[in-house]
């Protein structure tokens, strides 16, 4: 067994299977992990309702300091929770969120002083527009926020009959996801509804770096149930969840 | 002659009425949180969560709670026999592209034309939020809305035009108060039916449009409390 080392099959001239070792993607700390994020880095971090909360890595950026981000979120924290402490640290410049949420006391904070600049989107368009810039689409037409204050400067189309907002797809360099579980590949699954928006973001980020419960033996894994294959994931770092109220 | 205005709950039970056995439904915040518990027993509701969850069954009881399985409000919840989970964007596939027969949401306002108003007050204060309002109004194939009649003013949230930030346009197909049944038709609203108490004069009173109804118009069939 070669992990924990990435590893890939590939055929040699006598069509024997060669094991190939790659590059390694685990991290053995979360420190490590988030160690090279740049100033002004545009990060995307999964989870949704208190689950799936990539909170080790977010705990981390915080200890690192790295300042002027963009981020992309379903909401905004929790107190100190959740993305809080970044926001509290005044690391964040620009925020492109669905539901910032009541909770998200240092986000209102510096939104209401005019420090932050927020793009407020309906939530499945978020996901959208980020599934779109993983497939490659640039653009796409979207029903959601026709005739609303969302559809302001958007070009808009009538397609049989109906009419349609060209939405843009949206990317990222970095994504700080949560897993259930890994292999050493980077192979993911995740558990209930703490997937919700984390598969999606592993798609649409240049780089992704993912916090697991557990990191199992590539080939572990059943197949039949991964649900992020491993060439979405960078880097994988195993810590316990953490969760804020 | 009662003249008590339903309470939530009331408006709750009277909208569950409007779920058919084996449905797919989304419920939104607020009143529409309170249906889950008055559907019938004898039909199956099959309710879908934003966040990656169909066959989502009742709260969690105390001391079994997975908080890696809450429901749209961060409520720790259960999941049925032939339940499934997957991620936010199937959620809004489900969603946006009108896989779900029945979705209720609350408002704010709600228009002659069944536009509606339901996540930014103006000029309150904060960033407000969208979440998946949007993407529900546009995608239901029939969208519910239960609300108060009246603003806390005793303004109607049922208007010729909403004056709020719109969620969607066209998207109303029934409003549930706590005064009333109304239909959102091509023709206009179409008063379906009465809270106990109250008579067509009188909530024509407390709704900006002109309201269509039949000579007798029928009181809403709840419980007696």
């Amino acid at each position: 067994m070669l992990s924990p080392l990435r590893i890939r099959a590939i055929h040699d001239k006598k069509s024997k299977i060669a094991m190939m070792p790659l590059k390694e993607k685990v991290f053995t700390s979360i420190d490590a992990a988030v160690a090279d994020i740049p100033d002004g880095a545009t990060i995307m971090f999964g989870g949704f309702g208190g689950a799936g909360f990539p909170n080790n890595l977010i705990q981390g950026l915080a200890r690192q300091g790295a300042r002027n981000l963009s981020v992309i979120s379903n909401n905004c924290g929790t107190g100190e929770g959740e993305l809080g402490i970044l926001f509290k640290n005044k690391q964040i410049r620009r925020v492109v969120a669905a539901f910032p949420g009541p909770g998200a006391k240092y986000f209102q904070e510096q939104f209401d002083a005019g420090d932050i600049e927020l793009e407020l989107v309906p939530q499945g368009i978020l996901c959208e527009r980020m599934r779109a810039f993983g497939a490659g689409i640039p653009a796409f037409f979207s029903p959601v926020g026709v005739g609303t204050e969302i559809a302001r400067g958007k070009e808009e189309r009538e397609i049989r009959g109906k009419r349609y907002i060209l939405e843009q797809a949206l990317g990222a360099d970095y994504a700080f996801i949560r897993a259930h579980r890994a292999d050493h590949m980077g192979n993911l699954i995740y558990r209930k509804a703490a997937r919700n928006f984390n598969p999606i973001m592993a798609t649409a980020a240049k780089f992704t770096i993912v916090e697991v419960g557990e990191i199992v033996p590539t080939g572990e894994l059943d197949p039949e149930t991964i649900v992020t294959p491993s060439i979405f994931v960078d880097r994988i770092v195993q810590a316990a969840g953490k969760r804020y109220v | 002659m009662s003249k008590t205005r339903l309470t939530r709950e009331q408006i709750a039970e009277r909208a569950a009425m409007e779920l058919p056995d084996g449905v797919y439904v989304n419920l939104g915040w607020g009143i529409p949180n309170l249906i889950a518990a008055y559907v019938p027993s004898n039909i199956s509701v099959y309710f879908h969560s934003e966040n990656g969850i169909l066959g989502m069954g009742p709260r969690a009881k105390s001391g079994e709670e997975d908080f890696d399985l809450v429901d749209a409000m961060k409520v720790p919840v259960t999941l049925l026999p032939g339940g499934a989970y997957f991620s936010q964007d199937d959620a809004h596939v489900m969603t946006r592209g009108g896989h779900l027969d029945i979705c209720i949401l609350g408002g704010l306002q709600v228009s002659e034309c069944g536009d509606l108003a339901n996540w930014r007050v103006p000029g309150a204060k904060g960033a407000g939020g969208i979440g998946g309002a949007m993407d529900i109004s546009v995608g239901a194939q029939k969208l519910i809305v239960t609300m108060e009649h009246t603003a806390k003013d005793g303004s109607p949230k049922i208007v010729k035009t909403c004056t709020y930030p719109l969620t969607a346009i066209e998207c109303v197909d029934t409003i549930i108060t706590d005064l009333a049944v109304i239909d959102v038709t091509p023709d206009g609203l179409v008063l379906r039916e009465v809270a106990p108490g109250f008579t067509p004069e009188e909530v024509q009173a407390l709704t900006e449009p002109k309201l269509r109804h039949a000579a007798k118009v029928p009181v809403m069939p709840l419980k007696p409390r």
